[in-house]
């Protein structure tokens, strides 16, 4: 019984990596065997190790690694989708399709910059909107004094768990020119636009309002990447608007969780204390919770800010980039450029300017994050 | 020490499971650069994959292959595509396309121009039986690659309960477009709205065939879509859509051209043979006849949609496919699949019978004689698409401006 015990510690030790002293009351004797094997138990150990990291290391190789290395061959070459790509044959064209989505004129870089604008506008409304939302849901249902809080926390997560294509259809029926939305608006005397078919920017129509209909010379022509000032400045379409205020609401709830988790470790001893030291709810919130909450803060913007970058399932459901590309996406741009136009080499150039986006976007808000932090501390 | 070495050996085994796969992934792709061994001998097992329209399509199409296969001794499987395009370029992509495959017109340049497709075109009974616009639709090359399925053309239908209560006869009925337009403010004035036309090409694209213009040269070659007929044609596509006397189906409130007029919200539409079919199961209640478009100051003109049997060029049974295509598009089966779910036959010699089975049909078949296929050219749909996007927008913008990107983009996709 006790040779059966100490073998056992024996084993876990070496493939615990040596560092953990053994507690089990076999005193002594498996760590300084373990220190007379040397470097040949420590050999089988490395084997041992790998083996063990092998099938994740294999997984993430043949699904994560390769296929990103195969993309980005495919994104040099102007392969058309016939046969392999890997073979003799294929054009390999460098970095054209690259520069053809920056630097060349014409419809490519155009489509390319026309879906960067509609991104732009879409994470600037959507990942500021749904994260305060978020945060004010988590808030509400982490009152003390809510009754029925379990209620309201399903009914704000319930659009999470919803599949996003069953919720974009319904959206569709909502928005419909005779749909709800326009039925409502219309109880208050405003006619409401054709929301799918509206590929008119909100800054336009508000430029509109005060009398700008056409641009303005300056604006008209030039500008940056093949898109004149005025097309710049368009705004989200009426469209995207809906498609956002969908994303809007579906991501709220999931950030809510977060956010809720969050709050629910945040001692209620340090808000009882304040609210001794007489500070008013609004403070409190300022100076107590908010900052408490910064490391979920950061998951749930850089969360949110991926997530919008990538949006494309409500886009394929709802509008496929209609009307007049104002609702066109760069993950939407890459599926159609690649599966619909067979330019794969383009849709996966396409995919990897979004990736450095994201990535590069995320390091700023990082930098960003961490950056007002430190001089907070300092002057506090 | 010990860190480095880690990191080191991860890498090393990255790589190494890295090329491991890689070489056993593509191992067998390497080398199939010529043609492939063909099965001559011993039955073939055909895949043929349909983009069907509906469970009528797919049945009788089964129906067919099946009898073809109990004929010939060879077996033949027909699968229905989600979605086409995206399936037969995987396919494509993975070097294991399905012998026979629908090809649509609109895409058929894109597939010919890399070599997925077997031109087998003449090797099919009688191929100059085939309407010369389809078989021109489906020639790249100077090579007539396919033998077209069956076409669709667009025509006018219009609703009989609305024109009769705006005071309107059959002779009415427009041919010109100067009578389009007088009728029009007629049905208007009666609170109608006239025409529900779809916003791309494909249906104003008509107009532009009966100004006598088109987006390419009749070779494919040269851009031509900045041409004055072009303009003329846009310019009265755009006075229609400013003076009420048309609308999009989407500012209609309907998904497509045949909702809006199904619904009575318009009284005229442009739409295809397709229509018979929504008509008759959505709207069986509604009364409406089929007549030529109007023709423009160039005379009649119209479009016409096509699919064609396409053979894979890497297919192992290239000679079973063809005689699978012959049987497919003999009059006999061509007239089943017009009954079966309402195609209209792609040879000649069929158009007596068709037209004696659906007297309806007369407008549709008889645009047949000066229809124009879609753009013959590879790399093009997302030409098209642009433009599609701009005919959104055509009732305010300058038909110049966005004929003028279409010509830029067409000579840049052309020409490189």
């Amino acid at each position: 019984m006790s040779s059966v015990t100490t073998a056992t510690a024996d084993r876990d030790d070496r493939s615990a990596g040596g560092g953990r002293p053994a507690t089990n009351g076999t005193g002594g004797r498996p760590r300084r065997r373990f220190r007379l094997g040397g470097g040949g138990i420590r050999r089988n150990e490395r084997i041992a190790g790998w083996l063990f990291v092998a099938p994740v290391i294999v997984l993430l190789g043949v699904f994560f690694l390769l296929p990103i290395l195969m993309a980005f061959w495919v994104s040099l070459t102007d392969w058309r989708g016939q046969g392999s790509p890997f073979k003799a044959g294929v054009p390999f064209v460098g970095t054209e399709n690259y520069t053809d989505l920056f630097t060349q004129d014409g419809l490519a870089r155009r489509d390319f910059m026309t879906s960067i604008r509609n991104n732009i506008y879409y994470v600037a409304i959507v990942v500021p909107i749904q994260t305060a939302l978020a945060l004010g849901l988590a808030l509400l249902v982490n009152n003390r004094m809510l009754k029925g809080k379990g209620f309201f926390r399903t009914a704000f997560f319930f659009p999470s768990v919803t599949s996003s294509v069953a919720i974009s259809v319904v959206f569709l029926f909502m928005f419909a020119n005779s749909g709800a939305i326009n039925a409502i608006l219309s109880m208050f005397g405003i006619s409401g636009p054709a929301w799918f078919s509206d590929a008119r920017g909100l800054i336009h129509l508000l430029l509109g309002l005060v009398g700008v209909d056409n641009p303005p010379s300056a604006l008209a022509s030039g500008g940056p990447l093949g898109l004149s000032w005025w097309d710049w400045l368009s705004g989200p379409s009426v469209a995207m608007c809906a498609i956002m205020a969908l994303v809007i609401w579906t991501t709220s709830g999931t950030f809510m969780l977060m956010f809720l988790a969050a709050l629910q470790s945040v001692p209620v001893s340090l808000d009882e204390a304040s609210e001794l030291d007489g500070a008013t709810r609004w403070q409190r919130l300022r100076y107590v919770t908010l900052p408490l909450l910064k490391p979920t803060m950061f998951l749930v913007v850089t969360l949110g800010l991926i997530g919008t970058w990538q949006v494309f399932d409500q886009i394929y459901v709802m509008s496929q980039g209609n009307p007049a590309k104002t609702t066109l996406t760069p993950a939407f741009l890459s599926y159609r450029t690649a599966f619909k136009d067979f330019e794969y080499g383009r849709g996966a150039a396409i995919a990897f300017v979004l990736f450095l986006i994201i990535v590069l976007l995320t390091l700023a808000q990082r930098w960003v994050m961490r950056d007002r932090d430190k001089p907070a501390r300092r002057f506090r | 020490m010990r860190r480095t070495l880690g990191l080191r050996g991860a890498a090393v085994a990255v790589i190494a499971a890295g090329t491991l796969l890689a070489s056993a992934a593509c191992g067998d792709n390497f080398d199939d650069g010529g043609a492939p061994a063909q099965q001559t001998t011993g039955p073939a097992a055909l895949q043929i994959l349909i983009g069907s329209s509906g469970d009528a399509e797919t049945k009788a199409v089964n129906d067919a292959a099946a009898a073809w296969a109990s004929k010939s001794g060879n077996t033949a499987t027909v699968t229905p595509a989600q979605d086409l395009t995206q399936q037969l370029g995987q396919a494509l992509a993975g070097d294991n396309p399905p012998d026979v495959f629908y090809v649509d017109a609109g895409r058929f340049a894109d597939y010919a121009s890399v070599g997925a497709l077997e031109p087998y075109g003449d090797k099919v009974d009688n191929p100059n039986d085939f309407y010369q616009s389809l078989k021109d639709t489906f020639t790249f090359d100077g090579k007539f690659y396919c033998a077209p399925k069956d076409f669709s053309t667009l025509a006018l239908e219009i609703n009989t309960d609305l024109w009769t209560k705006a005071g309107l006869t059959d002779a009415d009925i427009p041919t010109t477009w100067d009578q389009l337009k007088t009728a029009a403010q007629k049905l208007k004035a009666k609170g109608t709205m006239p025409l529900a036309i779809g916003d791309t090409r494909d249906r104003v694209g008509a107009f532009m065939v009966q100004s006598g213009g088109w987006i390419v040269s009749k070779d494919g070659k040269q851009a031509t879509a900045d041409s004055p007929e072009n303009v003329a044609a846009l310019t009265y596509v755009q006075s229609l859509l400013k003076d009420g006397l048309a609308a999009y189906p989407k500012t209609l409130d309907a998904g497509w051209g045949g909702e809006a007029f199904g619904k009575g919200k318009a009284a005229m539409v442009i739409e295809g043979n397709w229509i018979k079919g929504a008509m008759t199961n959505d709207f069986p209640n509604v009364k409406y006849t089929v007549h030529e478009l109007p023709a423009g100051p160039k005379g009649k003109g119209t479009l016409s949609f096509t699919n064609c049997w396409g053979i894979a060029a890497k297919s192992k049974f290239k000679e079973q496919a063809i005689d699978f295509v012959k049987a497919m598009t003999t009059v006999d089966q061509q007239m089943t699949f017009a009954k079966g779910f309402g195609v209209m036959p792609s040879r000649q010699s069929a158009a007596d019978q068709y037209k004696a089975a659906f007297p309806a049909d007369q407008a549709f078949i008889d645009g047949a004689a000066y229809a124009q296929g879609p753009v013959n050219a590879p790399k093009m749909d997302s030409v098209l698409a642009d433009f599609d996007a701009s005919l959104n927008t055509l009732a305010k913008a300058d038909p110049k401006t966005l004929l003028g990107t279409l010509q830029k983009n067409t000579q840049a996709t052309l020409g490189g």
